[in-house]
């Protein structure tokens, strides 16, 4: 029975994994940025939040609200100016300046804000609580909110994707960005966009992570940029879906290595990560198309 | 070289290829003098000034790496603190075996890069950011892995043994010479290695890397060859660090913070150019010590200077010197002498076309 609970209680953390890793897969598959400063900005998000709720007493819900709008005109900004900047340079600065941007914004929290952990507080009962399933199984209301709000984003993702006009936008320029610009499509505003949206996953990612567990300066990369990789990587690059199945194979690992030894929790993830590189390099979910 | 003397010979009326634009004569004797005035150093200063050098002897070595890696190969490395950590894993394990620390380092160093080669065929398919990232994931594990091992001192570390016997003085001057010691092999090594055939190589795969496939360029060896070199290096660093340190703490030797401050000191100093990370690290150290008492500042003033370097003047400090003065200490590349133009656009090799990746 434990081991069922391990697995029921994987596969909802992987929603969480879900969550960290679709913004930075989305800014991969449009504009071929690799964020390194992924979590770090989630860290951001989580923390404005903590502050929004500190000074307003409002719940965490209309945080959201607030947070979100915010990192995403963040992202915009961001994606318009260093971003692109590193773009037109190269591949190379891109990955300097996304890992400067990390280790500037790790060490200014840690500078203003100290290497405490801080939690979220949701301030309401019924999330905090949790329901039974058999008599070992104990299930937390809110890990099964973060899973739903994983697969409403990816939802909506796709729908945006394929069917909205700044859906077919991104597309086009993430196939071929100088021939969408030939066809009048700006491609440095869709990739402000696709930066937006990305950033604002980010920013829910951060707030998601605040709730389940505790956010301090170095969360950003030891946990959320990691993990949110491992994902990535364990599911196949650019697709959606594989991100889901990806964060689901890799919060199963953790837990089953925490049944076995609680100090196997994060290394057994990893494992898992490496054995997929080893023997499936392109993910569990792409076809097999590689010269 | 025999190529180039070939090349060289044949049109001699019309062009002719040296390695500087300069006469360089006198850097290998400069060389030389700065290298027995640094090892004349604890005679001379106090041995605050030598706690310092050493520091920055780990900079430059760790730097020197990155560059070799970046610079040259195009491998943006995020985890090189994986090999920083078993360097001064291995010093420590091998000095509980009963020998000397300082003995030890070599074999450290060695065995970095044997581990680096299972650690390569890993990561081999994996470019840019996902290179980057997978590096920096494989670190941790590494990490989590030795922090399972209670008899090398488990999540807390050990002291290292073997250096009681030494005065405090001695002690510190014996780390002071080793770290040196290490530096000039690193750079040396690198300067050989980049003159050699494999900077010829690695300059084709850098220009165009199908072209440099089809000619014949065994561009996935090359690149492993660097991965294996760079891993000693940061290995031997990690040492010297454990030794300094007189203790390994699992954390502190794995930290992403190494990579932040080699990868920092090499961008701010040039990347691409064996100079670049001499520059880099006396920078690193200056604005080091001016804001050491500010905790964090220093780590979030270098990340902005390198961020400010990396879009503005992509070939660093030294690059802005080079490109006024046309001096090369260490040079790889090849200049072109052309009689018909001032001699001033032709470069052949690691010359004026670096900084990056060309795409």
């Amino acid at each position: 029975m434990a081991w069922v609970n391990a697995i029921i209680q994987g596969i909802l953390t992987g929603g969480l994994y879900a969550l960290f890793a679709c913004g930075l897969s989305l800014m991969f598959g449009v504009m071929k940025v690799v964020n390194l400063a992924h979590g770090d900005l989630a860290v951001i998000g989580g923390y404005v939040a903590i502050g929004i709720i500190t000074v307003t007493h409002l719940p965490v819900l209309w945080s959201i609200v607030v947070v979100v709008p915010l990192m995403a005109a963040l992202g915009y900004v961001l994606q318009r100016t260093l971003i692109q900047a590193s773009l037109d340079r190269s591949v190379l600065t891109t990955l300097i300046v996304t890992f400067g941007l990390s280790v500037v914004i790790e060490n200014g929290l840690l500078q203003f804000f100290t290497a405490n952990s801080r939690a979220i507080g949701t301030g309401n009962a019924i999330i905090t609580s949790s329901f039974s399933l058999g008599s070992q199984i104990q299930i937390a209301y809110l890990l099964v909110v973060i899973f739903a709000t994983a697969v409403i984003v990816l939802l909506g993702l796709q729908y945006f994707l394929s069917r909205s006009k700044y859906g077919r936008l991104i597309r086009a320029v993430a196939d071929d960005k100088e021939a969408a610009q030939m066809c009048g499509a700006d491609y440095r505003h869709v990739f402000g966009i696709a930066a937006a949206i990305a950033f604002g996953t980010v920013a829910l990612a951060g707030i998601a992570y605040g709730m389940y567990s505790q956010l301090a300066p170095t969360t950003g990369t030891d946990t959320i940029l990691l993990f949110a990789f491992a994902a990535v990587v364990i599911g196949g690059l650019g697709s959606l879906w594989g991100t889901l199945l990806g964060g689901v194979v890799l919060g199963v690992a953790q837990q089953i290595g925490a049944q076995i030894n609680i100090s196997y929790e994060v290394l057994a993830g990893y494992l898992v990560f490496l054995a997929v590189l080893v023997v499936r390099p392109e993910g569990l979910t792409a076809r097999r198309a590689r010269s | 070289m025999s190529v180039v003397t070939e090349t060289t010979a044949r049109s001699e009326e019309k062009f002719r290829v040296t390695r500087s634009r300069r006469n360089v004569a006198w850097t290998g004797g400069g060389a030389l003098i700065v290298v027995v005035v640094l090892a004349l150093f604890p005679y001379l200063v106090g041995a605050g000034v030598w706690t310092i050098m050493v520091q920055a002897f780990i900079v430059l070595t760790l730097a020197s790496m990155w560059n070799l890696l970046a610079g040259y190969a195009g491998l943006v490395s995020v985890g090189q603190q994986a090999f920083v950590g078993l360097g001064a894993y291995f010093v420590l394990i091998i000095a509980t075996d009963g020998l000397s620390p300082f003995a030890g380092l070599p074999l450290a160093a060695i065995g970095c890069g044997l581990a680096a080669v299972p650690l390569w065929w890993l990561l081999a398919r994996l470019r840019t950011g996902y290179f980057a990232i997978a590096t920096w994931v494989l670190a941790t594990a590494i990490l989590l892995i030795i922090e399972r091992f209670p008899s090398i001192g488990g999540g807390t570390g050990e002291p290292m043994p073997g250096l009681s016997g030494f005065t405090p003085t001695l002690l510190t001057a014996y780390t002071y010479w080793i770290g040196l010691a290490v530096t000039v092999v690193a750079l040396a090594a690198i300067y050989l290695l980049l003159r050699g055939r494999l900077g010829l190589v690695l300059t084709a795969i850098r220009d165009d890397e199908t072209a440099a496939r089809s000619s014949g360029a065994r561009v996935g060896l090359a690149r492993m060859l660097v991965f294996v070199v760079a891993a000693i290096g940061c290995g031997a660093a990690g040492g010297v660090l454990a030794i300094s340190e007189l203790q390994v703490q699992p954390t502190a030797v794995f930290t992403v913070q190494w990579t932040a401050e080699m990868a920092f000191a090499t961008i701010i100093g040039g990347l691409g150019t064996i100079e670049g990370p001499i520059l880099g690290t006396a920078v690193f150290i200056l604005l080091q010590q001016t804001l050491q008492s500010y905790n964090a500042w220093y780590l979030i003033s270098l990340g902005l200077v390198a961020i400010v370097v990396a879009l503005f003047a992509r070939r660093g400090l030294w690059g802005l010197i080079d490109e006024h003065l046309h001096v090369r200490l260490f040079p790889v590349g090849y200049w072109l002498w052309d009689p018909g133009s001032t001699g001033r656009r032709g470069v052949l090799g690691f010359g004026r076309r670096q900084g990056g990746q060309h795409s």
